[in-house]
């Protein structure tokens, strides 16, 4: 597979680290493992950390947004952090900056979700 | 005055997900003789990748016995990818070109496959007919690296 998907827990936040490229076809194992992940009672935000994701396409958006979607029915938050200017341009593109807060790296990205706790 | 340089390839593979990642690298391996611009080549990684996941899913179905055919062209700078299936076809181009217009929602689709190929590439043309399939045709003037050579 060429995506490596890591999952954390920091409190109450899953914090999920992408590794390789999010298309179609590995967007399956990722929508899979996080769902999985936000069953448990401690999760109640979500944070994607995309350093090491070096190719992402529409598809990618897609998972995005699903997730995005679950979380807040949560009554979460959702963050991104270190997201590569290629994926930013996509993102951008999109509109997903309306309604997700991105941030430079994890830690920021971990307590923006811990304020609105 | 010197020869246009021009050059070719074809490639058919079938619709199998795990082959979105094959076609994008195919084509950007075959681009790479113009030694094109990092930007660039993630540009048609990407605009390749929507295509071909399109077909996969809307064209095709998720039938992996479909086959997908792309031919990438050169002619000088200017490069010229087409995508064809031979699946279900669009019924509504322009509806199918709107962004974040999705026909498949319940699948977790942005809808923005489309409005990512026209702002990635130069011209993008659709030909559609139900029953007989969809080839996309994209076209893109490569960024002349030829300003930095000229620098060092």
């Amino acid at each position: 597979m060429a995506l490596h998907l890591d999952v954390k827990r920091s409190k109450n936040v899953l914090v999920a680290r992408l590794d390789g490229e999010l298309d179609h076809h590995t967007a399956a194992h990722v929508r899979k493992v996080i769902e999985e992940e936000l069953n448990h009672e401690w999760v109640t935000h979500l944070v994607l950390n995309l350093e090491k994701l070096e190719f992402m396409d529409s598809s990618g958006l897609g998972v995005i947004l699903g997730r995005y979607k679950r979380v807040t029915q949560m009554g979460g938050k959702m963050t991104i952090c270190s997201v590569q200017p290629p994926i930013e341009r996509i993102m951008e593109m999109s509109g997903l900056f309306k309604i997700l807060q991105m941030f430079q790296d994890e830690s920021s990205a971990v307590s923006a979700c811990g304020v609105a706790s | 005055m010197k020869p246009v340089h021009t050059n070719f390839m074809e490639l058919c593979f079938n619709a199998r997900s795990e082959n979105e990642s094959f076609a994008r690298v195919a084509v950007a391996a075959f681009l790479s003789q113009l030694d094109p611009t990092i930007e660039d080549l993630t540009d048609i990684k990407t605009v390749v990748s929507e295509a071909v996941t399109n077909s996969v899913i809307h064209g095709y179905e998720e039938n992996p016995e479909g086959v997908i055919l792309i031919r990438t062209e050169i002619e000088g700078t200017k490069i010229c990818v087409q995508i064809t299936d031979y699946g279900l076809g669009i019924e509504d181009v322009t509806e199918a070109r709107q962004p974040l217009y999705t026909s498949k929602p319940e699948l977790e689709r942005s809808g923005m496959g489309f409005t990512i190929m026209e702002n990635f590439m130069d011209e993008v043309m659709i030909h559609s007919k139900l029953g007989e399939g969809t080839t996309i045709q994209l076209v893109k003037q490569l960024t002349p690296q030829s300003q930095q050579s000229l620098v060092n």
